[in-house]
């Protein structure tokens, strides 16, 4: 180990680790049974205080993970996802705070999933995994926060799907969070929303390397369908601005060569992300949780009615959205953001300036960062 | 918005006498957040401020308040009807276009409204443009070719407006830097201060 591995750069955790959690407690699912046991897997940053009171969690979006800063022995670039937010210093302060990130249930990280063996057949899950939905993944991290001590939440925070985790927090646990903090997100998708879900899961579930969901017996993955899906993703977290500006109409080769391989640069950023993507993550797990998002609709038990749906929730909220994102429009934000506030809550609604699109949520525009270390600042631990 | 002179804004002073204590406060271009501070301190509101610029949205956060990121043109279609007890408008309501408009939402939005802003019948403004310049002074610190402020109004054509809409003007202050101004004040008052009622 050099010491550059034991003394991490400024605003960096440094080298972090994975932990796992067991569960043999059975969770009831929404959409009907239970698993029966479980793993959770997390990692931590900073320091839980003697109160217990500055513990943040941290919900992933689609692609995310548990491991939200730092790196792992053996990397030699802190590889955590949020990892510019996170850190000592840094918006969400880790000298202040005891950060928690955990990989979802139907995760392909480390947590419970569909390629974890099912203890009923000792075969992997595959497609008999049971649907999770945005609220099971909240129980199962309240699990883990008993686990770890940590009765109430100083704040849950996300983005996109992870913004959703974070309200359905306060609507399920209103009493253990006492901030919650959606960023580009919304209460619910929008109809072209769950139309670009169902083509993602389409090219899934139609590629011939799929099975029906049970590809690893057959030692295969169904990499052209997840990597059509991944590339109809990446159309929509990117603006149609930012992706001129990133590629334009440069091609590959100087002239046209009038074929079907990457002509376009766009083209190869397109199947560069799709092959890297299909590489490690899990097919199934990305039919699970593209069904998470379309289902998850507080409002829904109430007709509908978003305030209604919204007076349980007891927390004082931060919201923030981004101006060319068009897949969780500002719209959305604003709506809840109205919401919340008709139910009195305490609430403040960023709309920041962004060239970036959906993506801008995981990048550090200095409005945005700045916003949020402002919030975090007046969190009283 | 326009900030006049020293950092410690008289006007707060004023619109906190006519708050009610514990009452619902939203306020309109609230830049930093100091009057919704000011107010929760003092008069124990519960408050909101709408603020376009994303730095004073910082800022805003920074003080503690609950700020929307908002543009005022676009209205106030998301609140609901006397969803506030006060609407407060300070110092901002020269930079609205939508004049009519904005007195008119913030009467629905809020039980009642109070707004400020400089007073262009002030004699100093008067003695500007009689010499045959458009008047530059503390409570309008800006050129005629960079000001925000886009509406330009004595206190006579604010009350007129009033009249004609069927807005009730129920109190009113008007200010000569701090000194308060009881005489004539279209004349003598760079700052005025309504609290408006509906009919």
């Amino acid at each position: 180990m050099t010491t550059e591995a034991l003394q991490p750069a400024p605003g960096s955790v440094g080298l972090v680790s994975a932990q796992t959690a067991h569960f043999t407690e059975a969770l009831p699912l929404r959409a009907g049974g239970a698993l029966a046991d479980y793993d959770l897997v997390f990692e931590t940053y900073g320091t839980l205080n003697a109160e217990r009171s500055n513990a943040v969690l941290v919900c992933h979006a689609l692609s995310g993970s548990h491991h939200l800063a730092g790196r792992y022995d053996g990397q030699t670039r802190d590889s955590g996802w949020w990892n510019n937010l996170i850190g000592p210093g840094k918006p969400l302060d880790t000298d202040k705070f005891f950060v928690i990130g955990v990989n979802n249930l139907g995760g392909c990280f480390g947590s419970t999933g569909p390629a974890s063996r099912n203890p009923a057949t000792g075969e992997p899950w595959g497609a008999g995994f049971p649907f999770v939905t945005v609220e099971d993944w909240v129980d199962s991290q309240a699990r883990l926060m008993d686990r770890l001590g940590i009765e109430q939440l100083a704040a849950v925070l996300g983005g996109s799907l992870g913004g959703m985790q974070a309200l359905a927090w306060t609507l399920r646990y209103p009493e253990r969070v006492r901030h919650g903090m959606v960023i580009a997100a919304a209460s619910k998708l929008s109809t072209e929303n769950i139309a670009f879900n169902e083509v993602a899961r389409q090219a899934i579930l139609t590629d011939p390397d799929f099975h029906g969901g049970d590809f690893y017996r057959h030692g295969i993955v169904p990499h052209r369908g997840l990597r059509l899906a991944r590339m109809i993703g990446h159309i929509t977290y990117l603006s149609d601005d930012a992706m001129a500006a990133k590629f334009g109409r440069k091609l590959r080769h100087d002239t046209p060569q009038y074929h079907f391989d990457v002509e376009f640069e766009i083209e190869s950023y397109l199947r560069y992300q799709g092959d890297k993507f299909a590489g490690f993550f899990d097919a199934n797990t990305y039919l699970l949780t593209t069904k998470a998002l379309d289902y998850f609709d507080p409002a829904w038990d109430y007709e509908g009615n978003l305030e209604a749906a919204l007076a349980r929730a007891q927390a004082d909220f931060f919201i923030a959205s981004f101006t060319t994102d068009w897949r969780f429009s500002p719209a959305r934000s604003r709506e809840l953001a109205f919401a919340l506030l008709h139910n009195g809550r305490r609430v403040s609604y960023a709309e920041i300036d962004s060239p970036a699109g959906h993506d801008s949520f995981l990048l550090d525009n200095p409005q945005y960062h700045g916003a949020m270390r402002a919030y975090f600042q007046n969190i009283e631990v | 918005m326009v900030t006049i002179g020293n950092t410690q804004r008289f006007d707060f002073e004023v619109i906190a006498r006519w708050v009610s204590e514990g009452s619902r406060v939203l306020d309109l271009g609230c830049d930093d957040g100091s009057l919704i501070r000011h107010l929760e301190r003092t008069r124990n509101t519960r408050g909101y401020g709408v603020e376009a610029d994303t730095d004073r949205v910082v800022k805003s956060l920074q003080n503690g308040i609950n700020v929307l990121q908002m543009n005022l043109e676009q209205g106030l279609s998301g609140f609901k009807d006397g969803e506030f007890d006060y609407v407060i408008m300070s110092l901002s309501l020269q930079a609205v276009r939508n004049t009519e408009g904005i007195l008119a939402e913030m009467l629905r939005v809020g039980r009642e409204a109070v707004v400020s802003f400089p007073n262009f019948g002030y004699w100093r403004h008067r003695v500007s443009i009689n010499e045959g310049h458009m008047p530059v002074s503390e409570s309008l610190p800006h050129q005629w070719y960079n000001t925000p402020n886009v509406r330009f109004f004595t206190m006579a054509d604010f009350e007129q407006l009033c009249e004609m809409r069927g807005i009730r003007v129920l109190e009113r202050a008007a200010f000569d830097d701090d000194r308060l101004i009881e005489l004539e004040p279209n004349n003598y008052a760079s700052v005025a201060l309504y609290r408006l009622g509906r009919a």
